[in-house]
C-alpha cells in the first residue's frame, strides 16, 4: 500500500492507503503500485482507478493535471477531479453538445478551431464517457 | 439646548444605522468564515505544486529554463495593487493604497505601470500621476476562477512579450481575524526552487513525456496558483476588516444611544420643570 493524495485547486479530493493507481499520463495509462520508481508525469483528461484500503475500486475523471510519484507517496495535481458517482451528468452533456457545436461552427466557417476549444470538447467528452461507464 | 423632538429624532437615525451596521457585521462575519475556508482549501494544492516544483527541478539534469524565470535588466516595472471593491471596511484599502503610493514613490516615474484588482483602488489612483494599463474589479467578494486566469493571462503575456521587466503585488495578507499585514511581493520572474543538493534529495525521476514540456505544462498552473493564493488571503482580510469596522460602529452607535437617551431624558425633565413652575407661579399670581 502506498499513500495517495489527489488535490484540486479547490479542495483536497481524496488522501489516503491505496493498493494500486491507474492514471492517464500524457504517453497513456499509467499503472502505480507501492514501492514504484520516482516519477513526474503530466496527466490528459481520462479517469483515475485506484483501489483503496478496503480494497474497494474508486473511480475519478480528471481534466488533467500532474502525478508525481516518490517515496511510496502519490502525489496527484489535478485541475478538476470528480468522484464518478458525483459527475453532474446533465451540464457535462451540455457542455460537450456546446462545445461540439462551436467546434462544428467553426469548421462550417472554414475557421481553425482553436486548440482551447479542443480540449473544451475532449474534457466534456471525458467527463459523459466516465460516467456512462459507470452507470 | 436640543428641543425634544430633535433630540428624538436623532435616537432613531442612530438606531437605524445601528441596525445597519450590525447587520453588516453578520454578513462580513459569514463572509470571513467562508473566505477562510477557502485559504484552508487553496492551501494543500499551493503546498503540492511547490513542493512537485522543487522535485522536478531536483531530478532533472541542468538548468531547466522558462520564460517565467527569466531575469532581465529592469526597465519598466508593473505593480498589481490588490484592494476590496467596496468600502466600509476601515482603513483596509487605505492602507494597502498608501503603502502602494510609497513603493511607487520610491520606484520612482515613469517606468511603472499599474493594474488595479478591486474597485476601490482603481478610483483612488485614477487621477495620480502613475498609468493604469488594466484593471479587474467586481469581484462580488470571493474568488472567482475564470477572472483570476484572465489577470494571470494578462500579467504573464505582458511579462513574457517584454513589455515589463518585473511585476510586483502590493496586498493583504490574512494572518487572523484581527492581525493583518500589508505584503509587497514580486511575482513574475518567479524566483527558481532550489535544485539539487540544496532540496536534500537527488533522486533520478522518470519524466514524461520530458523535464521540458512538464516545466511547459505546469508553470502557467503555478502562476495561477500564487495569485489564487494572494487573493484568497486579500478577500479574507478584507472580510475581516469589515467585520471588526462594522462591530466598532455598532459598538459606538450603542454608546451614542446611551448618550442621546440620557440627554433625551435630562431634557425632559427640564421641560417638566419648567412647566411646573410656570403653573405654580402662575397660580401665585392669581391668590
Amino acid at each position: 500500500m502506498f499513500q495517495l493524495s489527489i488535490v484540486t485547486p479547490e479542495k483536497v479530493v481524496f488522501e489516503g492507503q491505496v493498493v494500486s493507481l491507474l492514471v492517464p499520463g500524457m504517453e497513456g495509462y499509467l499503472g502505480v503500485l507501492s514501492n514504484h520508481a520516482p516519477l513526474i508525469t503530466a496527466l490528459q483528461p481520462g479517469r483515475i482507478e485506484f483501489q483503496d484500503d478496503q480494497d474497494k475500486i474508486q473511480i475519478f475523471s480528471v481534466s488533467g493535471g500532474f502525478v508525481e510519484v516518490s517515496g511510496n507517496k502519490a502525489t496527484l495535481l489535478a485541475d478538476t477531479a470528480e468522484h464518478c458517482e458525483e459527475i453532474d451528468i446533465d451540464r457535462a452533456q451540455t457542455a460537450l453538445e456546446r462545445a461540439l457545436k462551436s467546434l462544428q461552427d467553426k469548421e462550417k466557417a472554414g475557421e481553425v478551431s482553436t486548440p482551447e476549444a479542443k480540449e473544451a470538447a475532449r474534457r466534456a467528452a471525458n467527463r459523459v464517457r466516465i460516467y456512462k461507464e459507470t452507470h | 439646548m436640543a428641543t425634544l423632538r430633535e433630540v428624538k429624532k436623532r435616537i432613531k437615525s442612530v438606531v437605524s444605522t445601528r441596525r445597519i451596521t450590525s447587520a453588516m457585521e453578520m454578513v462580513a462575519a459569514s463572509k470571513l468564515r467562508r473566505a477562510q475556508q477557502k485559504i484552508e482549501q487553496t492551501r494543500p494544492y499551493s503546498q503540492k505544486m511547490d513542493e512537485m516544483l522543487q522535485h522536478l527541478a531536483a531530478g532533472s539534469s541542468g538548468d531547466i529554463s522558462h520564460p517565467y524565470f527569466e531575469q532581465r535588466d529592469i526597465k519598466k516595472k508593473t505593480l498589481v495593487l490588490v484592494t476590496s471593491d467596496r468600502g466600509l471596511c476601515g482603513s483596509f484599502n487605505s492602507n494597502v493604497i498608501r503603502r502602494a503610493v510609497n513603493w511607487l514613490r520610491e520606484e520612482g516615474l515613469p517606468e511603472v505601470e499599474i493594474v488595479t484588482v478591486g474597485k476601490k483602488g482603481n478610483d483612488l489612483l485614477k487621477s495620480r500621476q502613475w498609468e493604469i494599463i488594466n484593471d479587474y474589479s467586481d469581484w462580488g467578494g470571493q474568488l472567482v476562477y475564470g477572472k483570476v486566469r484572465d489577470l494571470v493571462d494578462f500579467l504573464t503575456q505582458r511579462f513574457v512579450s517584454g513589455e515589463t521587466d518585473s511585476i510586483h503585488m502590493i496586498y493583504t495578507q490574512f494572518i487572523s481575524t484581527v492581525k493583518y499585514k500589508i505584503v509587497v511581493e514580486p511575482y513574475l520572474p518567479l524566483t527558481r526552487p532550489e535544485s539539487g543538493e540544496a532540496a536534500g534529495i537527488r533522486s533520478q525521476y522518470i519524466f514524461e513525456p520530458t523535464p521540458e514540456s512538464i516545466y511547459e505544462s505546469l508553470m502557467p498552473g503555478y502562476a495561477l496558483t500564487k495569485m489564487v493564493t494572494v487573493l484568497v488571503d486579500s478577500f479574507a482580510a478584507e472580510h475581516g476588516s469589515r467585520m471588526i469596522a462594522m462591530g466598532n460602529a455598532t459598538s459606538n452607535a450603542g454608546e451614542m444611544v446611551d448618550d442621546l437617551t440620557l440627554l433625551y431624558n435630562k431634557t425632559r425633565q427640564a421641560q417638566i420643570t419648567k412647566e411646573l413652575l410656570e403653573v405654580i407661579s402662575g397660580a401665585d399670581a392669581l391668590k
